[in-house]
C-alpha cells in the first residue's frame, strides 16, 4: 500500500439550494481554507492540489482547473482533475492518497464540489445523441428499474426505502452542514409524497445541492506535527465496469464486490458489519442502503432489506450508516463522494460533532457514479495501519 | 403609461414660464454638485453621524451640522420599500418599481429613491427577491446636471451572470450502429454474436464489452422480448406519449443482454416484470435509418415469463 497517508485536515462548505453568495473559486476557498485550518496549515505550505468535480454538462464548466489554480493556491504546483462521474469525490481523494502514499508529496489539499444551482443535473442527465435507443430522464430514471429488480430478488416489503429516507433524515438533523433539514420526518411524511419516478418516492430521492468539501492529506512525517489527532488511511480502492455488457448483475454490480473485497483486504477486515464502526455510503435515492449493504458484504444476498428493518444501520444501531445524513440530506454532487470519504475521517478523529458515533475507530467512505459502474471506497482508522 | 385607477386628464395647467429657482445653500449645493459629477456625499454632525442626503442641521438637536462632508455608498442597502405595481405617469420608471429607503454604506440615515428590478407586467405582484436588506446600487444618467435625478434609480447588485453555451456537432454513429440502424431502416433488429460469451448484442457496437473483442457475426433478432425491470415515470419528457410513461429493460428473445426502451399501450400500473411485448412499428413509409421507427414496445397476449428465466438479466 505505500507510505502511510493521514487526513490532517478536513473543511466543508453548508450544503444549501443556492449559494448566490460566492462565485465558484469562492465557493471551493470556503471549504479549502476551513480543511487548511483544521490541519494547522497555509495555502503555500501544500505541495499538490488534486480536484473533482461532476461531469461538465452539470455545471457548463470545462477544465475548471484553468481558473482554480489561483484560486487554489495551486500556482507553481501540481494541480490535476479527478473525473469518474458521481463517484468523482471519493476517487478525488484516492487519487491525492496515492500522492502521500507514493512518497511524491508530503502535504495535498483535495477539493471536491458543485454548484448545481447554476445548472440542472437531471437535464444533464437526460440528453442524449440522435443514435441513443435508451429513454432516461434524470438518475431516478436510470436507477428505478434497477431498484425494482432488488426489490424482486430480494423479496424486500415497500416501506423498506422509506424507513432509510427517514433515518437519514434524521441524522441530518444533527449534522450542521446538511441541507435537507425536516424536523419531525416520519413515515407517513415520506410517504404522503409522490412517485417520482416509480418506485422512487420524491423523499426518498436527494436534494439539489450547492456545496464543496475538502480535505489536507499528509504524510506520516508531516502529520507529527498537526495540531489535531489526523486519520489514517487503512485501505483504498477503485473498480469501473461498462453500463451495459451481458451477464452484467446491474443491481448488485461485481466492480462494487471487487472493491470492497480489495479495501478490506488492505484493512485486514473479513466481517465489515462487526470490524466497522460506521459507514458513509453513497445513497442518493434510498433503497441504494440495503442494495449496498448486500454488494458491500455487510450481510449476505437478498439480506440487506432486513438489517435496515431491524435498526441496525441507525444512529443506535450496531452499524451506524450515514450519520452525517448522507447523500439524501445533502447533494452537491460532485462533491458528495469526498463528503462520504471526508465524514469518515471525521468519525474516527472524534471530530463528528453531534452525529459522533460513540468511540469510533474505523470507518468506510464509500463512492459510486455514472450507471452503477464507478466505484471507490476508503477505510480509515484512528490508529495507524 | 396610463393607469386604471388614477386621476382623469386636467382641463387646466398652470406652470411658471422657465420654472422657479431656488437657491440650494453650501450644504445641499455640496451634495449636488457631488451627485453631478457621479457621486454620493453625506455631511457629518456634531454628534458623528453621517446625514445622507445631508441636511443644514442636525435634527436631532437642531445644531448645525459641521462641514465636514463624506463620500458614502455608492452601494447601499434597502431599509423599507413600497412597490408599485401600476406606474402613473410622472413616475421615474414606466415599468413596475419600488418605492425604497436605501442607506448607502457609510452613512446613518436613509434616501428616497426608485429601485428597478427589471421587467415586469403591469399589475405584477413585487418579486420575491425585494426584500428589506437587499444590496442595491445606483444607475447614474450619464447627462447630469445636479439633481437627485442624476441617480436614475437603483438597481440591484450583480449577484449572478448568464453563461449561454451552446456546442454545434456533427455526430458519428460508428460502423456497428449504423449498420443497426439500416437494419432498423428495413424493419429488421440486427445483433452482434461475441465469439467468446457467445451472447447476443443488440444494438451491436462492433465489440463485446465484457470480452474486450471485436463483433462481426450478425444475428438477426424477433421483435418480441420480455419485460425485465422497469420505472413508471411521472416525470415529462417530450419523447413519451403521456405521463406517467413506462420505461423498461426488454430482453429481445435470443439476446443476451436488456435494451432501454417505451413500453406503451397498456396502463402503466399492469407493467409488470416478466410481460411479454412486441415492437409497435410505426408506418413504413414513415421510416427512417433511426430509433424512431419503433415507436415502443406493446404488450403480446402471451403468459407471463417466470422471475427465474429473467433473474440473470437484472
Amino acid at each position: 500500500m505505500g507510505d502511510r497517508c493521514a487526513i490532517i485536515g478536513v473543511g466543508q462548505t453548508a450544503y444549501r439550494t443556492r449559494r448566490l453568495d460566492v462565485s465558484m473559486p469562492g465557493l471551493l476557498r470556503e471549504a479549502a481554507r476551513r480543511a487548511l485550518d483544521d490541519a494547522g496549515l497555509t495555502w503555500k505550505d501544500i505541495d499538490a492540489v488534486v480536484v473533482g468535480k461532476a461531469p461538465d454538462l452539470f455545471e457548463g464548466v470545462m477544465m475548471p482547473e484553468t481558473f482554480l489554480a489561483d484560486a487554489l493556491g495551486a500556482a507553481g504546483k501540481p494541480l490535476m482533475r479527478v473525473h469518474t462521474a458521481g463517484s468523482v469525490g471519493g476517487s478525488t481523494a484516492i487519487v491525492a492518497a496515492g500522492l502521500i502514499q507514493g512518497g511524491v508529496h508530503d502535504r495535498v489539499l483535495t477539493v471536491a464540489w458543485e454548484k448545481q444551482s447554476e445548472s440542472n443535473a437531471t437535464w444533464a442527465l437526460t440528453v442524449n445523441s440522435p443514435f441513443t435507443t435508451s429513454l432516461v430522464v434524470g438518475a431516478g430514471g436510470y436507477f428505478a428499474p434497477h431498484i425494482r429488480a432488488y426489490m424482486r430478488r430480494a423479496g424486500a416489503p415497500d416501506h423498506i426505502g422509506t424507513l432509510v429516507a427517514v433515518k437519514d433524515r434524521r441524522n441530518a438533523l444533527r449534522n450542521e452542514y446538511a441541507h435537507l433539514k425536516i424536523p419531525g420526518i416520519s413515515r407517513e411524511m415520506v410517504e404522503s409524497t409522490p412517485m417520482l419516478w416509480e418506485p422512487i418516492r420524491y423523499l426518498e430521492t436527494c436534494p439539489s445541492s450547492d456545496g464543496a468539501c475538502a480535505m489536507v492529506l499528509a504524510s506520516e512525517d508531516a502529520a507529527k506535527r498537526a495540531p489535531s489527532r489526523p486519520a489514517w488511511v487503512h485501505g483504498t480502492s477503485m473498480r469501473s465496469e461498462p453500463m451495459m455488457f451481458a451477464g452484467r448483475d446491474s443491481v448488485s454490480p461485481q466492480g462494487g464486490k471487487d472493491a470492497a473485497a480489495d479495501v478490506y483486504r488492505q484493512a485486514g477486515i473479513t466481517d465489515p458489519r462487526s470490524e466497522l464502526d460506521c459507514a458513509e455510503v453513497y445513497v442518493p435515492f434510498s433503497w441504494y442502503e440495503p442494495m449496498w449493504l448486500e454488494n458491500l458484504g455487510f450481510c449476505g444476498e437478498n439480506e440487506g432489506w432486513k438489517l435496515t428493518e431491524a435498526g441496525a444501520t441507525a444512529m443506535d444501531g450496531d452499524i451506524p450508516w450515514n450519520p452525517s445524513g448522507g447523500v439524501l440530506s445533502s447533494n452537491p454532487i460532485g462533491a458528495s463522494g469526498m463528503i462520504r470519504f471526508a465524514e469518515a475521517a471525521l468519525q474516527v478523529r472524534g471530530q463528528a460533532g453531534d452525529h459522533q458515533v460513540d468511540g469510533a475507530r474505523r470507518a468506510l467512505g464509500h463512492a459510486y457514479g455514472g450507471g452503477a459502474q464507478f466505484f471507490a471506497m476508503w477505510i480509515v482508522g484512528s490508529d495507524k495501519p | 403609461m396610463s393607469s386604471s385607477t388614477g386621476p382623469s386628464e386636467p382641463n387646466h395647467v398652470l406652470e411658471f414660464p422657465g420654472g422657479y429657482t431656488r437657491s440650494v445653500g453650501p450644504v445641499i449645493g455640496r451634495f449636488l454638485s457631488e451627485l453631478r459629477d457621479g457621486r454620493l456625499v453625506g455631511v457629518r454632525t456634531a454628534g458623528g453621524r453621517v446625514l445622507v442626503p445631508p441636511s443644514e442641521h442636525d435634527p436631532d438637536t437642531g445644531e448645525d451640522v459641521t462641514g465636514e462632508f463624506v463620500g458614502v455608498g455608492p452601494a447601499g442597502t434597502v431599509t423599507t420599500w413600497s412597490w408599485v405595481p401600476r406606474p402613473a405617469k410622472e413616475h421615474p420608471l414606466d415599468r413596475p418599481f419600488a418605492w425604497a429607503l436605501i442607506r448607502p454604506d457609510g452613512a446613518d440615515t436613509a434616501l428616497l429613491h426608485a429601485l428597478d428590478l427589471g421587467v415586469f407586467e403591469e399589475g405584477a405582484q413585487p418579486p420575491k427577491f425585494l426584500k428589506t436588506g437587499m444590496r442595491v446600487r445606483p444607475r447614474w444618467r450619464p447627462e447630469r446636471t445636479g439633481g437627485i435625478g442624476d441617480i436614475e434609480c437603483f438597481q440591484p447588485e450583480v449577484t449572478l451572470i448568464n453563461a449561454p453555451t451552446r456546442l454545434e456537432y456533427e455526430l458519428r454513429g460508428g460502423k456497428a450502429l449504423r449498420r443497426f440502424l439500416e437494419g432498423i431502416a428495413e424493419g429488421r433488429i440486427l445483433g452482434h454474436r461475441c465469439p467468446v460469451c457467445e451472447q447476443v448484442i443488440v444494438p451491436m457496437k462492433g465489440l463485446c464489452p465484457r470480452d474486450g473483442v471485436p463483433t462481426i457475426e450478425e444475428v438477426e433478432l424477433p421483435d418480441t422480448g420480455t419485460v425485465t425491470t422497469f420505472a413508471v415515470n411521472n416525470i415529462p419528457d417530450p419523447r413519451a406519449p403521456e405521463v406517467p410513461f413506462v420505461s423498461a429493460y426488454v430482453l429481445l428473445d435470443g439476446a443476451g443482454l436488456t435494451m432501454l426502451t417505451l413500453v406503451a399501450g397498456v396502463p402503466a400500473d399492469q407493467v409488470r416484470m416478466g410481460m411479454r411485448v412486441r415492437a409497435a412499428w410505426r408506418p413504413r413509409e414513415e421510416w427512417d435509418r433511426s430509433m424512431n421507427n419503433i415507436r415502443w414496445f406493446e404488450p403480446l397476449d402471451e403468459p407471463d415469463v417466470p422471475f427465474d428465466e429473467i433473474k440473470d438479466y437484472l
